[in-house]
């Protein structure tokens, strides 16, 4: 009986460090598979890219192509969406945290439906804004139906992290303000969201990450695939960083894939300094 | 604004009336912005409303023309030559193919990936993992995709000789290794959410470690756990441009991973990007692969997000 049961705690620890040997691994993995992958696109990439390659035109000969067009054309996208998003998108979140932050039927309902919306395919948002901005609306494939429809798909996004930047804001503020005899709003004003700022800044930065890296709806709201000029306007015609890769990934000639590396490299690098200010704006308010 | 308190109490009715007005206009500006904060919550409605309808508005049409049945019994999917057949079975089975690949890489990866970072790893280590984890997480799609066709592919021409440019293997890893992060990163906040105490009594019973967490942690956190794994797959199956580019565009029924297949997110991409004419049954075709798709991936949220409630009752 003795002999029995130390055999079994034997066997039991060498589950256990067994165990304990395929989590580290499964993590390791992870980091891994990360590092490969960023140095294939970089030693892909690198050798390509240059002060003229940023700056040049698209061209159709892939050893003579710039990228420029679609870089003004994915930071306009960009900068429109994160104009529209932006203010919607808090408001919501005010009105869902602040204004209305009982639980009623109704606001559970909205809850709901964000949280269910966060999950709608990418894709999805572009059959909407084909229906609904390029044909309803007759804006054509334009920067600003782009920018609509991009600004549906962070919307989501946008409300859940103001959301929770809101919460992590003390009660006492809003009772302090209050009790001083401001409106709420005022309390919201002038106290909550100054206090919320960093949070929601850092989601709308990688909400906006997200949306500049998307391509999917994109391509159904009228991307071109095409060789195109900068857009000049709201209504002008235009491509994206992520459309340009995949244009040049499905070209047949090799040359036109190391261009896609180097497109790529592009994008991540512009990501990358995004989320460096995301993360340098979370670590900030988390000091305070 | 002026301060109202500033006031002595013998004031004259003339200020007591601007005060008033001040009070009133104060109220009328709260209720205007709690009005205007309302209708942009009220956006997130209309958008779910503006989906079903205009999918469903252009989908009727399609389904005048192609009976339902016919279209979801269908095995074959040739939208374009003549005379068009349009059975949705292939690109469901290629959609699948993927979903259930990455699941397979995501899921056990990502869950143990959670365990380490939630009751293994030493606080430094999980402040250097967590956030390579998130840049994982934040490469774009089309990047995966890129890496798909021109970095897995050739790798796996290895392991199968006659293996296609792009392939359903190739799209499976790739949208495993960009769900991962989801899957491990939802799971260690259902993980961290089980209370110490029910970790305390199984150590005091005398399990190890390994015990407490296969036995008493990952079934307390089980249905965290399951919603984690829904919202990745539902997340694989609405993927677009990392199978678009490493699964292809050959919507075919087949099992076999060495082949090109196509998703039904993938048909959507070449008609839109072959700028198919309004009105054709090709162009009114997207929107009913479209409708298809938001189902299965509408299903499987409220599931996920049923599951998330429940989990959270439990333990509040």
């Amino acid at each position: 009986m003795n002999i029995g049961s130390t055999a079994n705690s034997a066997r039991r620890r060498r589950l256990d460090i067994g165990f304990r040997i395929l989590c580290y691994g499964a993590a390791g993995i992870g980091v891994f598979i990360l590092a490969l992958l960023l140095i294939r696109i970089f030693a892909d990439g690198l050798p390509r890219v240059n002060w003229k390659f940023i700056v040049s035109d698209l061209s159709s000969r892939p050893k003579r192509t710039g990228i420029w067009p679609a870089i003004s054309g994915s930071l306009s996208v960009m900068f429109l969406t994160a104009l529209i998003a932006c203010p919607v998108g808090v408001a919501a979140a005010v009105y869902l945290e602040e204004f209305n932050s009982h639980k009623t039927r109704f606001t559970n309902f909205i809850q709901l439906n964000i949280a269910n919306l966060a999950g709608v395919p990418s894709i999805v948002y572009g059959l909407l804004g084909l229906a609904l901005f390029v044909r309803a609306c007759n804006l054509g494939y334009s920067v600003i139906a782009g920018a609509l429809t991009m600004s549906l798909l962070i919307l989501p996004m946008i409300i859940i992290v103001t959301q929770e930047a809101l919460r992590a804001v003390p009660n006492v503020l809003r009772e302090a303000s209050m009790g001083l005899g401001s409106t709420q709003w005022q309390a919201i004003r002038y106290q909550v969201l100054p206090n919320a700022l960093p949070g929601i800044f850092t989601g709308v930065i990688l909400a906006v990450g997200r949306a500049l890296g998307e391509t999917a709806p994109l391509i159904v709201v009228g991307a071109v695939a095409g060789v195109v000029g900068s857009p000049k306007n709201m209504m002008d015609q235009y491509t994206v960083l992520p459309m340009r890769i995949f244009t040049w990934s499905t070209d047949a000639r090799a040359e036109a894939h190391q261009v896609a590396a180097a497109g790529i490299v592009v994008l991540m690098v512009v990501l990358l300094a995004l989320n460096s200010v995301a993360i340098f704006l979370r670590n900030r308010a988390a000091n305070r | 604004m002026s301060d109202p308190t500033a006031e002595s109490p013998g004031a004259s009715n003339k200020v007591a009336v601007r005060r008033m007005s001040i009070r009133d206009l104060r109220r009328i500006q709260q209720s205007g912005v709690r009005g205007i904060t309302l209708l942009c919550a009220l956006i997130s409605v209309v958008t779910t409303l503006g989906i079903i309808y205009e999918l469903a508005s252009q989908a009727f049409p399609f389904f005048r023309e192609v009976p339902l049945f016919r279209f979801l019994s269908g095995t074959e999917w040739r939208p374009t030559s003549d005379p068009p057949s349009f059975g949705v079975l292939p690109l469901i089975s290629g959609t699948l193919l993927i979903t259930v690949g990455a699941g397979l890489i995501a899921i056990p990866l990502g869950l143990l990936n959670a365990i380490f970072l939630a009751e293994y790893a030493p606080k430094r280590l999980r402040k250097v993992l967590k956030p390579s984890l998130e840049l994982l997480a934040g490469i774009p799609t089309v990047v995966y995709g890129y890496l798909g066709l021109f970095f897995v592919t050739p790798l796996l021409k290895h392991l199968m000789p006659d293996i296609q440019a792009s392939n359903a293997a190739a799209g499976a890893i790739v949208v495993g290794i960009m769900i991962l992060p989801l899957v491990s990163s939802l799971c260690e906040d259902a993980i961290r959410a089980v209370p110490r105490a029910m970790r305390e009594g199984a150590y005091g019973l005398g399990a190890t470690k390994a015990e407490v967490t296969v036995h008493v942690v990952v079934p307390a956190a089980l249905s965290g756990i399951m919603a984690s794994f829904i919202l990745a797959l539902s997340r694989a199956l609405g993927e677009t441009m990392a199978v678009a580019l490493a699964a292809g565009s050959n919507p075919i029924l087949t099992l076999n991973p060495a082949k090109s297949i196509q998703t039904m997110t993938a048909y959507i991409v070449q008609v839109a990007s072959g700028d198919a004419a309004a009105g054709t049954t090709a162009y009114k075709s997207i929107f009913a692969v479209g409708v298809t798709l938001f189902a299965f991936t509408f299903g499987m949220n409220m599931i996920a997000i049923r599951l998330v409630k429940r989990f959270r009752q439990v333990y509040s």
